[in-house]
């Protein structure tokens, strides 16, 4: 009885591998759903409301890939991952992208054998205090207590700036931005460090976000974005181009607002057309019908829109477009042309 | 003249294999070993396959690259630029010895509260039942990040003991520091030390150490000695000499005498910068996984225990009793030494268990092997099947090291049969 159950697992582990290694899109197609691995709650990025639906920046590139590929914004299952089970889950099939601010570099792209599509939040590594620490660069922190999520680039960045400053610190490793949350309240750690863009989302959520200071000190480069497996191209196009059709969409002023009437007629401006099916193949050359980013921006708007409503400077985050606007204003977005 | 003729061999045949009751286990046996074979085979060439087919060969070198982070709870020098394999030595470490202070703590709570348990003093007795069956019935994960949340809540942080009015002080004629960053103590300090012996050049112990638990074990074997003189002279005279103040002069003078010939001082800690310095640093995520684990295994032993003393029967008390025997005496000459037969092979699963839940320890960041090598090592390089592989090799030593330990003193404990 036992051999026989065992043999059944092996069976369904099996075909589970057997399945994993076809083309990504015909299984989430299949499967009627995408399964997209997000943080395990940071509010702005991605959290689950007062209702349980996950809403978030982040999230809105897994709903706009849903829409894209299978027309329904909501077909998603949001799996909860910490910074240590992210990598696991995406290379083990367990989810199809990973939208969870995670740090383009190297040896993820080249050694882990991910394929990073894109960059939907330039950022950078910052250090959070209480204000009554009286402490105004992070070159005064010799000796501090830093509380710092383990598994992340920011481990890395931590001990190479002490390193290079000639600083001492006492990391203090915790799971969950939670964890840290609750350390760092109660003085457990003097500093909280991760991206500039989670130490902001973070203090939103204090009861006295005003009596703690974000240090001018950016001390690396991380460039977040979504990321899928390596070896199934199809698949990282579909989500490489559906972010870029985000962008796109807020150069060429498509809303979600005005994407259907824009999309009923052919206009006069032809990237728009080619971007919204109305003129081109677009939509069948990456094996999609010909309105899929008419539908992804109608998910949750256009990048400026997904940044506005989540993130923005009107959001209790209130974080700045800086970087991250378009290119056209001083940022960094810029994407190649649809044609 | 009798001759014995054998009766004609039968010539194996084939069928023999299935029909025959003296071959028949085997070929089962055998068909089961190489199906379980075959699978394990499988299993690994798909493994491999899979691996390879990702462009990810199974590979070892990652252990001999900077591990790049820091770690804070450190037995032995490291810092981030040794080696991934130096990292996840540092969680070794950081595992044995919560796992040898859980075990050794766990034992005393767990024997106190079995004995306890059985009290004749109705409140003792029941207020024992409700900690072992709370502390049995709630998974340890939950007393760990329990007993964290108490530390963090509860202590003052480091800056409250700032300013002329601290909202803090410290403890015990200011010598000690409870903050819910940990606790700091004052450490030992030699100011003629003889510095450290270096093992394989990797790592040093510290020659005062070695030299000051030498020195203790030859004044326990010395005091040894005078009290097997003693009982010999007891043997012979029927009068007991009085030798317990030599035993006291022969432990506790030699090491006073090193202590000060090593110039011994204690470090005490203050309040500097942003943290205590000078002292030992006992964590918080030490002491939340050492006390909430002690506290969970030690409501198992205490069943153990208890099931140990009720397996001896009521007649060994009573004849004990009828000897004169008070009932501490009983319990410690009479019952305890029988009941530890029946106590020690469950006590093994039970430091095992406690050994293996350490790994527990990454909810309150508590760097063992499975927070370096399975958990920050993993991840930085992502080598899942090689860390989690040497991972399991380490619990797996660990395990057996302990088994065999408890299973040499349970065969000097056992009952010797004549």
């Amino acid at each position: 009885m036992k051999k026989s159950v065992f043999l059944g697992a092996l069976t369904v582990a099996g075909l589970a591998a057997g399945v994993a290694g076809a083309a990504t899109v015909d299984d989430v197609k299949a499967a009627g759903k995408l399964n997209c691995g997000v943080t395990t709650g940071l509010v702005g990025f991605a959290a689950p409301d007062a209702n349980g639906e996950w809403e978030g920046f982040d999230v809105g590139v897994c709903r706009a890939v849903a829409a894209a590929v299978l027309g329904d914004p909501t077909a998603v299952e949001f799996v909860p991952t910490t910074g240590k089970t992210r990598f696991t889950a995406l290379a083990s099939g367990e989810i199809d992208l990973l939208a969870r601010n995670t740090t383009w570099t190297f040896s993820r792209d080249v050694d882990l054998k991910f394929t990073f599509v894109g960059v939907n939040y330039y950022d950078g590594q910052g250090f959070m205090v209480p204000k009554e620490l009286g402490v105004s660069s992070a070159k005064e922190l010799d000796g501090a207590t830093v509380c710092i999520q383990t598994g992340t680039t920011t481990e890395l960045n931590l001990a190479d700036f002490f390193r290079v400053n000639n600083i001492s610190y006492e990391p203090v490793p915790i799971e969950t931005n939670a964890e840290a949350q609750q350390q760092f309240l109660a003085g457990a750690c003097d500093v909280y460090t991760t991206d500039a863009s989670g130490l902001a989302a973070t203090r939103a959520t204090f009861e006295n976000p005003g009596d703690y200071a974000v240090l001018p000190e950016i001390i690396s480069k991380e460039p977040l974005g979504p990321l899928v497996r390596h070896g199934d191209d199809e698949w990282g196009d579909i989500a490489r181009w559906t972010l870029n059709a985000l962008i796109a969409a807020e150069e060429y002023g498509v809303t979600s607002a005005n994407v259907e009437e824009l999309a009923a007629a052919p206009t006069d401006n032809p990237e728009i057309n080619r971007l919204l099916g109305t003129e081109g193949e677009l939509g069948a050359m990456l094996g999609l019908e010909a309105d899929w980013a008419v539908k992804a921006i109608k998910a949750g708007g256009n990048y400026g829109e997904l940044f506005e409503k989540n993130i923005g400077e009107n959001t209790p985050i209130g974080l700045a477009r800086g970087l991250n606007a378009l290119y056209t204003d001083g940022g960094l977005l810029y994407v190649p042309p649809f044609r | 003249m009798t001759t014995l003729t054998d009766p004609p061999a039968e010539s194996f045949k084939l069928s023999m294999l299935v029909y025959d009751t003296r071959y028949r286990s085997y070929t089962f046996q055998i068909i089961a070993l190489i199906a379980v074979l075959t699978l394990l085979g499988w299993l690994t060439n798909n493994t491999v396959q899979n691996l390879h087919d990702l462009g990810k060969e199974v590979d070892f070198g990652f252990l001999n690259t900077p591990a790049g982070y820091d770690i804070n709870q450190r037995l032995i020098e490291y810092d981030n630029q040794d080696t991934h394999l130096r990292a996840a030595f540092v969680g070794l470490l950081n595992t044995l010895l919560v796992a040898v202070l859980g075990c050794v703590t766990a034992t005393i709570i767990g024997v106190i509260v079995g004995v306890l348990r059985l009290s004749s003093n109705w409140l003792v007795a029941r207020l024992m039942t409700v900690y072992v069956e709370m502390f049995r019935n709630v998974p340890v994960l939950m007393w760990i990040v329990l007993a964290m949340a108490i530390l963090i809540e509860s202590l003052p942080s480091p800056r409250d003991f700032r300013g002329d009015t601290p909202e803090a002080t410290m403890k015990l004629f200011d010598t000690v520091a409870f903050t819910n960053r940990g606790v700091y103590v004052p450490e030992p300090l030699f100011s003629r030390g003889i510095g450290d012996l270096s093992v394989f050049g990797a790592f040093g112990i510290s020659l005062d150490l070695v030299a000051i638990i030498v020195v203790l074990i030859g004044s326990f074997w010395v005091a040894k000695r005078i009290g097997r003189k003693a009982d010999a002279t007891q043997e012979a005279t029927g009068v007991r000499p009085r030798t317990w103040h030599v035993q006291t002069a022969v432990i506790v003078l030699p090491v006073v005498l090193l202590l000060i010939l090593l110039g011994f001082h204690l470090g005490y800690p203050a309040l500097k910068g942003f943290n205590f310095q000078g002292g030992t640093h006992m964590r918080n995520s030490l002491i939340a996984l050492w006390l909430a684990l002690s506290l969970y295994t030690a409501a198992f032993i205490a069943e153990n225990v208890r099931a140990g003393i009720l397996a001896i029967s009521k007649g060994q008390t009573e004849a004990a009793a009828a000897l004169g025997l008070r009932s501490n005496r009983i319990m410690n000459l009479v019952i305890l030494p029988q009941a530890l037969r029946v106590i020690i092979p469950p006590l093994i699963s039970q430091y095992l268990n406690l050994t293996k839940n350490s790994s527990l320890a990454i909810a309150v960041g508590y760097m063992d092997i499975t927070g370096t090598l399975m958990g920050i090592t993993l991840n930085q390089t992502g080598r899942e099947l090689e860390t989690v592989l040497l991972g399991m090799l380490v619990y797996l030593v660990i395990s057996l090291i302990i088994s065999g330990v408890m299973n040499v003193y349970n065969e000097r404990k056992k009952l010797v049969e004549r």
